[in-house]
């Protein structure tokens, strides 16, 4: 995080000399488009940065170790095993990387069907968080599949495996990304300056955000479903056959508290980029996020008393990993709900932030019991991440930095869109 | 297709779990599609581990050296290459020796995992791998309560590797090699329904030899391999605490619910959004007609 935020100067200096409304490029054939293209794909704002170096470097050796991932197999840069086939990069990459970009799907439900227009200024920006992470964090899962050149069988052929939790899943996935997509593709329209286009893609957005809202609960739901069948493997403080709804309701807060804190980074590294309106809510905002943070987080923790009561587990709570379990349920759920709590009563835009960040932190914790830490327990020799997996995560996490800046430099993302298609809108 | 298997074993699970009695005309019908089994009796095993060997040599594994007894200082696992291992535990009663392999699941959690089919349970029992299908998700070896399915995780070109039943000899009409290779008996090959029968039958007619236990009877459903132990399970390396509902059945309910959610979800999340809509041209039209009202 603060590599990120030293790669713009601390007084906010704007990366590059354009105004916020950008001007539409003329396109008028397919030479042009080509032009424009290269144009843009040139760096804009200074190249050597300490951030810039910094994940340089990193992504630099990532490619090197996923290189030697492909020659040699998966375990010679990992330490997964036949106990435990799934390590970080399912249980923080995809599991809790698509919990954390729940946002999307949760803001464009408050915008686009519940209507309220205070949020709209920063539902582009969310949802090309929330489709970078998808592409990102789960096309990490490529590397984690060991015949990857088969990944179409459950997408074409003859090999459904419907009764697989994670077919569904794949799908959802697939679709989901296909959905954000068009739900941010009219910005991409402003940004070649193609007006018929954007009319055209505006014009599917509802359709979009309905059909991805669906998608988005069955898929978060279905990532808990995963581990439902690993009932003999996962310890009974955390195997419950809630974990489905546990993980959809946890997805809201989480995907929430990413926005929260993603909005505060942005902000400042972005700031030329922003626009007036987004500017001025920008407290607001967060404020208002913070609030429906506190509901969701109530409900979550509720249900996770419920579970506790149902399942009769008191003494566990006495052991090790009742004591771990603890942790989790107190420091990373209750505190962070009472301070966002708190925090919406006072108004207090930093008390917010603090609470976004200790309930990710939550989520986090969550979702690696689940699916590395609690899983085979009672293991002799625990499954601990290589360092190359660390990196790996790195890697994927700075190409996907790299990938959104680029994107927020040049498309209306941040700022408003060109006048002409503000127009369209109305 | 997939449900209607789903069904089909269902019964035959059904079926075995009662017993003979529940061989009604409807299973006549089914007579072919009875799961095959292998009955393992612990008490006979003298852990000469010809069975290893002939796994291995019927499925080109590396050949283990049987003769080496020094394997047996610590309990073995299976691994990629060596589907069946048997190991010696040290009991109340004695040296017992336990041979360990694939329990090919009646209904097997991880063909019901595998998105591809790859992992697949065939029509007479045999829960088989298929390479051109696999992904390598390894969502069979997450969800498997035996920790059977082994990963080559130092391959480019990684297989799921476990024992398959020998299902292709049994195509030809043969038995499981490692049954064959069996020189006292301790493995027997069948029907499942005849091999409960057997069990039983050893139980009741000599109950100081063994547990009233037929391991892989009940658990997780009933598994296509059976055991008969003369000390309790958990002594020999078994589970002995593992659900007498098959796995499967813990997402069924999920996936119950999906149709319900996918087909509901858009019709709510639209209507909620006409609503809305209705709601501000109502608050126009009411501008339009009481312009001092709104303030």
């Amino acid at each position: 995080m603060s590599e990120f935020q030293a790669s713009s100067s601390p007084q906010i200096v704007p990366m590059e000399s354009d105004s916020t409304e950008p001007s539409s490029p003329q396109i008028g054939s397919i030479g042009d488009f080509l032009r424009f293209l290269l144009s843009e794909m040139k760096p804009k704002g200074k190249l050597i940065t300490p951030f810039n170096v910094i994940s340089s470097i990193i992504v630099a050796v990532g490619l090197v170790l996923i290189v030697i991932r492909f020659v040699y197999g998966i375990g010679a840069i990992t330490n997964l095993d036949q106990e435990n086939p799934w390590g970080i990069w399912i249980g923080f990459d995809v599991v809790t990387g698509v919990a954390m970009a729940g946002g999307a799907y949760v803001m464009t439900f408050i915008v686009y069907i519940l209507g309220r227009k205070r949020y709209h200024s920063i539902v582009r920006s969310v949802v090309l968080n929330g489709f970078l992470a998808y592409l990102f964090y789960a096309g990490a899962l490529m590397l984690d599949l060991g015949r990857p050149w088969n990944i179409i069988n459950p997408i074409i052929g003859n090999n459904f495996g419907v009764s697989s939790v994670l077919f569904l899943v794949a799908w959802h996935f697939m679709l989901y990304m296909a959905a954000e997509l068009i739900e941010f593709s009219p910005a991409i329209a402003e940004w070649l300056g193609m007006k018929k286009l954007r009319k055209v893609l505006g014009g599917l957005t509802i359709a979009s955000v309905i059909f991805g809202i669906t998608l988005s609960t069955l898929h978060q739901s279905g990532l808990g479903a995963l581990f439902l069948m690993a009932e003999s493997k996962i310890h009974p403080l955390w195997y419950t056959e809630f974990i489905p709804v546990l993980f959809l309701v946890s997805s809201v807060f989480a995907g929430l508290s990413m926005v929260i804190l993603e909005g505060s980074l942005s902000h400042k590294v972005f700031a030329d980029r922003l626009s007036k309106d987004l500017h001025h809510h920008h407290d607001d905002i967060t404020i208002g996020l913070g609030k429906i943070c506190a509901g969701a987080m109530f409900v979550y923790f509720f249900l996770k008393v419920l579970v506790l009561i149902h399942g009769q587990q008191w003494d566990l709570l006495m052991t090790g990993w009742g004591a771990w379990f603890l942790v989790e349920f107190i420091g990373f759920v209750l505190i962070p709900l009472a301070l966002f709590y708190r925090a919406v009563q006072e108004e207090n835009v930093k008390m917010v932030k603090v609470a976004a960040a200790l309930a990710l932190t939550g989520i986090i914790l969550n979702r690696i019991n689940i699916s590395v830490i609690a899983f085979n327990w009672f293991a002799e020799n625990p499954y601990t991440p290589h360092w190359a997996e660390y990196w790996v995560t790195a890697t994927i996490i700075c190409l996907e930095i790299w990938a959104l800046r680029w994107i927020v430099n040049r498309m209306p993302v941040l700022g408003d869109p060109p006048a002409w298609a503000r127009d369209m809108d109305h | 297709m997939e449900r209607r298997d789903f069904l089909k074993n269902l019964c035959i699970a059904g079926a075995s779990a009662v017993g003979v009695a529940a061989a009604g005309e409807a299973e006549a019908a089914h007579e072919k599609k009875e799961f095959v089994s292998v009955l393992v009796d612990t008490t006979r095993c003298i852990g000469c581990r010809n069975c290893e060997v002939a796994c291995a040599t019927e499925n080109g594994l590396p050949i283990p050296d049987n003769k080496d007894k020094t394997v047996f200082d610590a309990i073995r696992e299976m691994t990629p290459d060596q589907w069946t291992v048997v190991n010696r535990f040290d009991t109340d009663n004695g040296e017992i020796f336990v041979k360990k392999q694939c329990m090919h699941c009646n209904q097997a959690a991880c063909s019901t995992a595998c998105l591809t089919q790859a992992m697949y349970k065939t029509e007479n029992g045999p829960v088989i791998w298929r390479a051109n299908k696999c992904m390598g998700c390894r969502f069979c070896m997450v969800s498997c309560p035996f920790v059977v399915p082994k990963f080559e995780y130092h391959s480019a070109n990684p297989k799921i590797q476990k024992c398959i039943l020998c299902y292709e000899r049994l195509e030809d009409g043969g038995i499981p090699a490692c049954v064959e290779s069996c020189p006292v008996d301790a493995l027997q090959f069948g029907t499942r329904r005849d091999m409960v029968r057997i069990a039983r039958n050893r139980v009741a007619d000599f109950p100081e030899r063994y547990i009233d236990h037929v391991y892989g009877e009940n658990e997780v459903g009933g598994t296509g391999w059976l055991y008969l132990s003369e000390v309790p399970f958990d002594q020999i390396g078994f589970r002995d605490d593992l659900s007498h509902e098959p796995v499967p059945a813990l997402t069924q309910e999920f996936l119950y619910a999906v149709p319900v959610v996918f087909l509901l979800w858009p019709a709510f999340l639209n209507g909620m959004r006409y609503m809305k809509t209705e709601d501000e041209e109502e608050t126009q039209i009411a501008e339009i007609y009481n312009p001092g009202d709104e303030s």
